[in-house]
C-alpha cells in the first residue's frame, strides 16, 4: 500500500462518507465535505509537478489475484500526472462551482457527490493503472459513474434516456475494449502495459495483433465520442452543468484520448493504427464543428464543440504516430511536433471549455434558459459573466492571446507537415481542417455574441438576469487566467508535462535516437508562416460568415436530410432490439409448467445422451449381474403393471392405489437387497403417503378423462421415453464402468469410529450428521408449509 | 439382476416423466412419487446388488453390501415424502381458493 494508492482510496471513501454523514450536515452544503478530496489530491500531485524538470515515474504494486494476473499496480508518469491533475485541478473547480449551482434544500445533495466521488475515484484509477484489466475496471466504473450523473434528474424522460445511451454506447466499446486486452495478454503472457511495450516484436507479431488493435481503438473512439459514436454526448448533456463540464468534456470523454496515448508506444508503429485516427479525427472534428453551429442550446452546442475538439486532438495523436514509422524516419521530427500539439490542446481544451460549460452554467441558472434565440442583449447586465464566455470562447477558436492560439497553430502545423510528406491527395486533410475550423470560430461567435449582445428579450425570459454569487464566478475566473497565462507561459507546461509525455509516447521514434538532447519549447509566436496566413482567413471568413449567417444557415443545412441520421438510426435499433427480445422472450415464456418441464426435460436428454454418444462412455457389462429368483422377477413385473396401471387410469382412487402398490413393491425389493433400514422407512413413509394422497382425494375434483389434443401426448410421450432411455442408458454406463474403489471399506469400522453396529445409521447420524440435520431442517421447513397452507387465510383482503 | 432392476428403473422414469408432463395437479405428484422410486431402485442398482449382507456389524459377515447408497436413499426418502406432503397441500389449498386443478388453468393472465 503506498500513498499513490491511498489517494486513488480516498474519492471511494468519501463515496461512503458522504451519504452518511448528509443527515447530520444538512446545515452545510454537502458540496464543502466534498471539496476536501479534490483539494487533497491536487495538493498531493502537485508535489510531483515541477515546472522545470521532468517527474521519475513511480512504479508501486499492491498483489490482488496474481493467479489472473491481476495485481494493483500503478504507474504514475507525466501523461498519468498530466491527467492525475486535470482531474483533481478540474474537479476542485467543479466541486467549488456546484456548491453555488445545486441548491442545498432542493436537490438529493448525498447521491450527487457520492457519485461524482465515485468518478473522481474510478477516473484516477483509470489513469494510474498499469495493469491492463485494473485500467478496464476503473474505466467501466466510469462509465457507470457518468450514467448515474446524468441520470441525476431521474425523473425527466430524457435524463433517463441520455444515461441509458450513454451506458450502452461507452459499455459495447468497453467490452470490445476487453477483448482486445484479452487478445494482448494471449499474445504477451501479461496484463502491465509496461512489460507489454518492452517486448516489442514478440507482442506485435501475433496473429491477432491488429483485430487486438481495432477493438481497443472501438473502446477509445465510443469513450471520447468519435464519430460514428458521438451520438451519445449531446443526450449527455441532461446531467447537471458541472458534471458535464467535468465529465463530458473535460475529464471523462478525454479518457479514450488518454487510452490511445498509453497504448501508442505499442500499436504507434503500424499504419493502421495512425490511418484510422487520423481519419476517424478529422471526420469527428468535421461533423462536431458543423453540427454544433445548427444548435440552438448552448449546452448541445457545447456538445458538439467538445467532440470535434476531441476529434482533433485524436487527429493529431495518430499523425503523431507515424513518427514511430519507418517509412516516415526522416519526418520523425514533424511528426512529433504533433504530439506535442496534442498533448498541449487537450490541456487547452480542459481550460477553455470547461470554464465555458461553466458560464452556460451560470446563464442558464441566471437567466432561466439556454436558448440563443431567448438570450441577448445581456452584455450590461452581466458584464464579468461575458468577460469570462469572451476569454472561453476566443481560446477555442484560436485567437491570441490564449492558450487556444497556439495549440491550434501546432495543429495546422502537423497537418500540413502530413500533407508534405505523404501522398499528394491528403492535402485534403489539412484542406478540412481549415473548414472546420472556420466552422468553430463561428459557433464561438455564437457562443458569445447570440447570447450577449443583440436585442435584450425581457418577455422571454423567466427572471431578471444579473450577475451571479461570487463564489460561482471563482471557478471561472481561474480557468480564464489559466487561458491567458497559458499564451504567455506556455513554458510552465512544456517541459514539466509536454516533453516527457511525448518521449514515452514515441520511444522508437528516430529522432529521439538520433538526437537525445531535443527539447519541447511552445513559444506563442511562430513567424510569419502558412499557418498565421490560415488563422488570418478563419477569421476573415468566420467573421463574414457569422454575419451572414441567417442568410446561409437554412439552405445549408437542408442539404442533409433530418431523418437520415445516426440518432434516428439508434433509436430504431434499440426499439428493434427491443421488440426482438420481447418476442423471443415471450415465444418460450409461456407460463405453462408442462412447457417449463418440457424444456429441462428434452435439455437432460441431449446434453446426456449427446455426451454419453459423444465420448463413447456407454458401456453395457452384464458379467458381474447377480442371478435373478422367480420371485424378484414377479415383483418388477407386478411393479410395472402397477406404474402403467397409474399411467392409464382415469379414476383417483385407483392411481392413489396403483402408488401405493409400487411403494409397497420398492419396500420389498429393499428387503430383498439387504436394506431393512431402507425397507422399514419406505414402509412408513408410503403408508402415511397413500392416507395423505387418500385424504387430498377427498378434497380434489375428479380427474377428467384427459382431453388433451394428440399432438400434445405425443410430443409428451416423446420426452418421457427419451428421459427413461437417457437415464437407463446412464445407469448401465455407471454400472458398468468403475474406475474408482468404492469408499465402502472406511466406514465398515463403524464400530470403532462412531460406536455403531448400524452402519447405515452410523452415516446418518454421526459420519454425515450435518446433511442429517439439514434434512430436519428441510423436514421442518415442509411441516411450517404444510401449516400456513392449511391454516393461512386471507385475513378480509381482497385481491 | 442389476441390468433387469436397471430397466425397470427406466420404464418408471418414462412412465413418471409422463405424469409429471401431465396438466392435472394429482398426477404431477404422484409423477414425482414415481419419479424419487426409480431413483433410489437405479441408486441401489448402479452399485451392485446382493453382494454380502446387511451393513449390520452384528452380523459378523465376511463382507457388507455398500452402505453408502443406503444411506443417501434414506435421507432422499425423507425428503421425497415432505416434498410429496407440501405438493398435495398446495394443491388442496390451490383447489379451495382457485377451484381447479388443471395447470393450463393456474397460470396467470399473460401480462402487458
Amino acid at each position: 500500500m503506498s500513498t499513490l494508492h491511498l489517494a486513488i482510496l480516498l474519492p471511494f471513501i468519501f463515496v461512503v462518507i458522504i451519504p452518511l454523514l448528509y443527515k447530520y450536515t444538512r446545515a452545510i452544503h454537502t458540496g464543502w465535505i466534498a471539496l476536501v478530496v479534490p483539494v487533497t489530491l491536487f495538493v498531493y500531485f502537485m508535489q510531483y509537478f515541477s515546472i522545470n524538470k521532468a517527474i521519475d515515474p513511480i512504479t508501486v504494486t499492491v498483489p490482488w489475484i496474481p493467479s489472473i494476473g491481476l495485481g494493483l499496480t500503478l504507474y504514475l508518469d507525466s501523461l498519468s500526472l498530466l491527467f492525475a491533475l486535470l482531474i483533481t485541478g478540474i474537479g476542485t473547480l467543479v466541486v467549488l462551482y456546484s456548491i453555488f449551482y445545486l441548491s442545498k434544500d432542493r436537490e438529493r445533495l448525498n447521491h450527487f457527490y457520492a457519485y461524482l466521488m465515485l468518478f473522481m475515484g474510478a477516473m484516477l484509477g483509470s489513469v494510474l493503472s498499469d495493469n491492463l484489466l485494473l485500467l478496464y475496471s476503473f474505466w467501466e466504473l466510469t462509465s457507470v459513474s457518468s450514467f448515474l450523473l446524468i441520470a441525476y434528474w431521474y425523473q425527466r424522460k430524457r435524463s433517463r434516456y441520455g444515461a441509458q445511451k450513454s451506458l450502452y454506447i461507452t459499455m459495447t466499446g468497453g467490452f470490445s475494449m476487453l477483448l482486445g486486452f484479452i487478445i494482448l495478454y494471449a499474445a504477451s503472457g501479461t496484463f502491465s502495459i509496461r512489460e507489454i511495450i518492452a517486448m516489442g516484436d514478440a507482442v506485435t507479431t501475433h496473429a491477432l495483433f491488429i483485430p487486438a488493435m481495432f477493438f481497443i481503438l472501438l473502446g477509445a473512439f465510443t469513450k471520447s465520442a468519435q464519430f460514428p459514436f458521438h451520438i451519445w454526448l449531446p443526450d449527455a448533456m441532461e446531467a447537471p452543468t458541472p458534471i458535464s463540464a467535468y465529465l463530458h468534456s473535460a475529464t471523462m470523454v478525454k479518457a479514450g484520448v488518454y487510452l490511445v496515448a498509453r497504448l501508442t508506444p505499442i500499436f504507434g508503429a503500424f499504419l493502421e493504427w495512425s490511418w484510422t485516427i487520423i481519419i476517424v479525427g478529422i471526420v469527428t472534428l468535421a461533423m462536431g464543428s458543423f453540427n454544433a453551429l445548427k444548435q440552438y442550446d448552448l449546452k448541445a452546442l457545447l456538445a458538439y464543440s467538445t467532440i470535434s475538439q476531441l476529434g482533433l486532438i485524436m487527429s493529431l495523436l495518430g499523425v503523431g504516430s507515424l513518427s514511430m514509422n519507418s517509412n516516415y524516419a526522416p519526418y520523425s521530427e514533424y511528426f512529433i511536433a504533433a504530439f506535442v500539439a496534442a498533448i498541449f490542446h487537450l490541456i487547452n481544451h480542459s481550460v477553455f471549455k470547461g470554464s465555458l460549460f461553466m458560464m452556460v452554467g451560470i446563464l442558464d441558472h441566471e437567466t432561466g434558459t439556454r436558448d440563443i434565440r431567448k438570450l441577448g442583449g445581456i452584455m450590461h447586465l452581466m458584464p464579468i459573466s461575458f468577460t469570462f464566455t469572451m476569454i472561453g470562447a476566443f481560446s477555442m477558436a484560436g485567437l491570441p492571446p490564449f492558450g487556444g492560439f497556439i495549440s491550434k497553430e501546432m495543429f495546422f502545423t502537423g497537418v500540413l507537415s502530413l500533407a508534405e510528406h505523404s501522398n499528394a491527395w491528403i492535402t485534403i486533410i489539412p484542406i478540412i481542417a481549415w473548414i472546420a475550423s472556420i466552422f468553430t470560430f463561428i459557433y464561438c461567435m455564437i457562443i458569445i455574441f447570440k447570447s450577449f449582445t443583440g436585442t435584450y428579450h425581457e418577455d422571454l425570459l423567466d427572471k431578471k438576469p444579473h450577475e451571479p454569487p461570487f463564489g460561482m464566478l471563482i471557478s471561472p475566473a481561474v480557468l480564464s487566467i489559466l487561458a491567458i497565462a497559458l499564451f504567455f507561459f506556455p513554458g510552465l507546461v512544456d517541459t514539466s508535462i509536454i516533453e516527457p509525455t511525448v518521449k514515452e509516447m514515441a520511444p522508437v521514434a528516430p529522432l529521439f535516437i538520433e538526437n537525445p538532447d531535443w527539447h519541447v519549447h511552445i513559444s506563442a509566436w511562430h513567424g510569419f508562416n502558412l499557418e498565421l496566413v490560415m488563422t488570418i482567413g478563419i477569421i476573415l471568413l468566420g467573421t463574414w460568415l457569422y454575419l451572414t449567417y441567417e442568410k446561409w444557415k437554412t439552405p445549408v443545412f437542408d442539404l442533409i436530410p433530418r431523418h437520415l441520421n445516426l440518432f434516428t438510426l439508434y433509436d430504431k435499433a434499440i426499439e428493434g432490439m427491443e421488440k426482438t427480445a420481447t418476442r423471443i422472450t415471450k415465444s418460450y415464456m409461456t407460463g405453462s409448467t408442462t412447457h417449463y418441464l418440457s424444456y429441462i426435460f428434452s435439455f437432460l436428454i441431449i446434453a446426456a445422451l449427446a455426451t454419453l454418444i459423444g465420448t463413447g462412455s456407454f458401456v453395457l457389462d452384464t458379467s458381474q449381474d447377480s442371478p435373478i429368483e422367480w420371485y424378484e422377477l414377479m415383483l418388477g413385473i407386478a411393479t410395472v403393471i402397477a406404474a402403467v396401471f397409474v399411467l392409464f387410469s382415469t379414476s383417483r382412487l385407483m392411481s392413489i392405489m396403483g402408488i401405493g402398490v409400487i411403494g409397497f413393491t420398492i419396500s420389498l425389493f429393499f428387503v430383498i437387497f439387504r436394506a431393512p433400514d431402507l425397507a422399514l422407512t419406505q414402509l412408513v413413509v408410503e403408508t402415511i403417503s397413500t392416507a395423505l394422497f387418500l385424504l387430498c382425494f377427498y378434497f380434489l375434483p375428479k380427474m377428467k378423462a384427459s382431453v388433451e389434443s394428440i399432438r400434445f401426448k405425443l410430443t409428451n410421450a416423446i420426452i418421457a421415453i427419451g428421459v427413461g432411455l437417457t437415464l437407463t442408458l446412464l445407469g448401465l454406463s455407471a454400472y458398468g464402468y468403475r474406475v474408482f474403489e468404492p469408499i465402502a471399506e472406511y466406514f465398515s469400522n463403524s464400530y470403532e469410529l462412531a460406536g455403531a453396529k448400524n452402519i447405515v445409521n452410523a452415516i446418518l447420524v454421526d459420519f454425515r450428521a450435518f446433511d442429517t440435520m439439514l434434512e430436519i431442517v428441510v423436514l421442518f421447513s415442509a411441516g411450517i408449509g404444510i401449516y400456513t397452507y392449511i391454516k393461512l387465510r386471507y385475513a378480509g383482503r381482497n385481491d | 439382476m442389476e441390468t433387469f432392476m436397471i430397466i425397470l428403473s427406466g420404464i418408471l422414469f418414462t412412465i413418471a416423466t409422463y405424469l409429471i408432463l401431465n396438466k392435472n395437479f394429482l398426477r404431477i405428484v404422484l409423477g414425482i412419487t414415481l419419479f424419487s422410486h426409480a431413483t433410489h431402485m437405479m441408486l441401489m442398482a448402479i452399485n451392485g446388488l446382493k453382494r454380502g449382507a446387511a451393513p449390520l456389524l452384528g452380523e459378523h459377515a465376511d463382507a457388507y453390501t455398500d452402505p453408502i447408497p443406503q444411506a443417501l436413499i434414506l435421507t432422499s426418502i425423507v425428503i421425497s415424502f415432505a416434498l410429496t406432503a407440501l405438493l398435495l397441500v398446495l394443491g388442496y389449498r390451490t383447489y379451495i381458493e382457485l377451484g381447479t386443478d388443471n395447470m393450463k388453468k393456474l397460470r396467470g393472465e399473460s401480462h402487458e
